[in-house]
């Protein structure tokens, strides 16, 4: 009974220390990992970061991500290397160059155009108001 | 009717029909690889070895494959697992294709994905056994360096040990054929 007890609770903990395992002892390399694992895509999810997904793959392209970064290569470069091998669309973000631009502009443009013709319609409107005034007081006839 | 009402109401809705039409009608998770073209990432992995039903094929003995010493060949890398189920599929097609264009020189290399040796080792012999190494990758380093997504997937590297073609999916062996003889057939380019 007491052998079992002990089995459960191996097995409850076990979770708990291979995270503490995982997680390295260094707070400013595991902050490093966590910000360029949570901006590259799991590849076997649906648009989960690799920080945030527990499948093996994105575990071992997470510990990749530690190991390169520990070996003193820049986030830039380490993105770099995931992108060479999976194309841009491991990026979550889309970088800001080529057609991915659209993505950045469009939604602007959309609200300038949206304003345009807010202000157009609002200046139809208070122009037929005071005209719709001007006709519901008929005007002063000179001559009575 | 207003015409230019209508036209303005077409102009808005067509681009937004023609952006679903493209956008629902794909896999997104089909994505082109930026490999093929490129010079195939090197790795070294510890061979697995043979299930009792199989051999190793060319590799005659030696316990790793080192990429680059296959340099000169045409290499078909095929990523696989045991819990894979069309893995079983395309598996006779490797076997076979891999026997026959031994002698012609090209090297089939197995890569065990996400799974144990073990597994691996039962699962070949269960299938009637294999006739070219497989490597493991433990930590999957050699997976990721090739951009993989699951398996099984199979690429197709030069002489130039540049990767001609990647196949997502199980293979066949007319594709394995077809795809060979382009490669062995492509002038060698100097490098």
């Amino acid at each position: 009974m007491i052998r079992r007890l002990l089995v459960i609770a191996v097995l409850l903990l076990s979770p708990v220390a291979t995270l503490a395992a995982q997680e390295g002892s260094d707070p400013e390399l595991e902050a490093k990992v966590r910000e360029v694992a949570s901006q590259l895509r799991c590849v076997v999810c649906q648009g989960l970061s690799i920080q945030d997904s527990p499948s093996e793959l994105a575990q071992d392209m997470k510990a990749l991500v530690r190991e390169q970064l520990a070996a003193g290569r820049t986030p830039e470069e380490v993105k770099q290397y995931f992108v060479e091998r999976y194309g841009e669309w491991v990026l979550l973000t889309p970088r800001a160059e080529g057609l991915n631009l659209i993505v950045y502009v469009v939604p602007f443009i959309g609200l300038l155009l949206g304003a345009v013709f807010l202000a157009r319609a609002v200046m139809r409107w208070t122009r037929q108001g005071s005209e719709a005034a001007a006709s519901a007081d008929p005007p002063v006839d000179p001559l009575v | 009717m207003n015409w230019k009402r209508a036209a303005l109401a077409v102009l808005a809705i067509v681009p937004i029909v023609l952006l679903l039409a493209f956008g629902l009608t794909r896999d997104p998770n089909r994505i082109e690889s930026p490999l093929p073209g490129q010079p195939a990432p090197d790795f070294t992995v510890e061979v697995m070895p043979p299930s009792p039903a199989g051999d190793n094929g060319w590799l005659e003995d030696g316990t790793t494959i080192r990429l680059a010493d296959l340099r000169g060949h045409v290499v078909v890398l095929n990523f696989w697992a045991s819990w894979c189920i069309p893995c079983r599929y395309e598996h006779p097609a490797l076997t076979k294709v891999a026997r026959v264009y031994q002698d012609r020189g090209v090297r089939f290399v197995g890569i065990l994905y996400n799974d144990s040796p073990e597994a691996a080792r039962r699962w070949l012999a269960d299938l009637g056994g294999e006739s070219y190494p497989t490597g493991l990758d433990p930590d999957s380093r050699t997976a990721i360096a090739y951009g993989l997504y699951g398996v099984p997937e199979t690429f197709f590297i030069g002489r130039d040990g540049r990767v001609g073609y990647k196949h997502i999916g199980p293979v066949t062996e007319s594709l394995l054929v077809e795809k060979i003889e382009e490669l062995l057939n492509s002038p060698e380019t100097p490098t």
